[in-house]
């Protein structure tokens, strides 16, 4: 059992995803743009190339913002 | 992954730039984007004052940053939209980050000094909440600038969001638009010069610093913006741009370099006068802000009640 813990927003919630995955294989299979995300591991900014293991706990934060 | 400058371990990967960067190598490329941009579109003089429109989110409290690390003098001007719980944590968002740098953060309320607030305003108007809030905000922004004898007045527009606007204005053809999407405007008319310093960066690019200059800008979105137009061209021009990295900016500086001047003769440069009511340059009798509270507030009027 376990996982990565991913947390998403809009709307907010948390996914347990298998590790151990590149991030940018974990954007693959959640299906989000990397272009609009940056990913964020224990309050760190990772790169795409980065390992992420069972026991991180992984921030997804989108960075669009809408409006005029 | 390994930062183009110093073979340090990389935080962030700019596919269009080929490039990755390490944290502190980052954000000096930040800060050189920047810098060329205010220097190919002549944005700022070494001496002027400038008044930086503040929301609390991550693009003008970056901008705001940056230009103060390129030792120009700025303040911000944040303006309480009433929407809610939003315009509470954004307005705290904007008051610890200059508190936090000593900086000077001028305020309007506007429901506190005009008697409406966006939501109430749209619906009254019979406009998007989006549509009636850049309204009220271009108003007050202009205001606070002429009135606080700023020199020109910084916006956080990132890359993303010109060339979503471009992408819409090209859709319509909307040749009016087009004429006056340029990232600087001369002062004229009474409206001050502004200028938009971060084109030359993604809004990736600009969470990015934000989390690595530990600036606690607001996450979460105006409630108002879901399923606005701009995002669904920001969305398709993003799915683009993973196929073809480099395309945003392609999109958007091919057109300032090829296009943009076409377009500029289109423009409505109608001798603009002054509104009856707040005395800002309008069109019309009174301008379209006065028209908004006008139908907000009809009480503050005399009209309806
Ligand atoms: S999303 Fe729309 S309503 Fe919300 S602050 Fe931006 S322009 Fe105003
Ligand atoms: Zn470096
Ligand atoms: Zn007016």
């Amino acid at each position: 059992m376990g996982g990565m813990l991913v947390r998403l927003r809009n709307p907010s919630r948390e996914v347990e995803m298998p590790g151990p995955a590149l991030v940018s294989v974990l954007l693959e299979r959640l299906g989000i743009n990397r272009e609009s995300v940056l990913v964020v591991r224990n309050g760190e900014l990772v790169p795409g190339d980065q390992r992420l293991e069972d026991t991180d706990e992984v921030e997804v934060r989108p960075v669009i913002s809408g409006g005029a | 992954m390994k930062c183009v400058v110093c073979r340090g371990a990389a935080v962030i990967d700019v596919r269009r730039h080929n490039a990755n960067f390490c944290g502190e190598h980052f954000v000096r490329h930040c800060g050189e984007q920047v810098r060329r941009a205010v220097e190919d579109f002549d944005m700022l003089q070494p001496e002027d004052r400038v008044l930086v429109a503040v929301s609390g989110g991550k693009d003008s409290l970056a901008v705001w940053d940056l230009l103060v690390e390129l030792g120009y003098q700025a303040d911000g001007l944040y303006i309480g939209l009433g929407i809610g719980e939003y315009s509470e944590t954004s307005g705290g968002h904007a008051r610890r980050f200059a508190e936090s740098r000593g900086l000077t953060l001028l305020e309007v309320d506007l429901p506190g000094e005009y008697g409406f607030d966006v939501p109430t305003g749209a619906k009254a108007a019979r406009r998007v909440p989006c549509s009636a809030c850049g309204l009220s905000k271009r108003h007050l922004f202009d205001k606070a600038a002429v009135d606080g004898g700023y020199d020109v007045l910084v916006t956080g527009h990132n890359l993303d969001d010109e060339a979503a606007v471009l992408f819409g204005n090209t859709l319509r053809w909307d040749t009016d638009y087009l004429g006056r999407q340029y990232p600087v405007l001369p002062a004229r008319n009474g409206f001050p010069k502004k200028v938009k310093p971060l084109v030359r960066l993604s809004e990736r690019d600009m969470a990015a610093y934000c989390l690595i200059r530990g600036i606690d800008y607001l996450v979460d979105e105006c409630p108002m913006a879901a399923g606005n137009r701009h995002l669904i061209y920001k969305d398709l021009l993003n799915d683009l741009e993973v196929r073809s990295p480099g395309a945003k900016a392609d999109f958007y500086f091919s057109y300032l370099r090829n296009a943009a001047d076409r377009f500029r003769e289109d423009r409505d440069e109608s001798v603009v006068g002054e509104c009856s009511r707040c005395g800002s340059p309008s069109q019309g009798e009174v301008c379209a802000f006065c028209r908004l509270q006008e139908r907000a507030v009809p009480v503050t009027f005399g009209g309806r009640t």
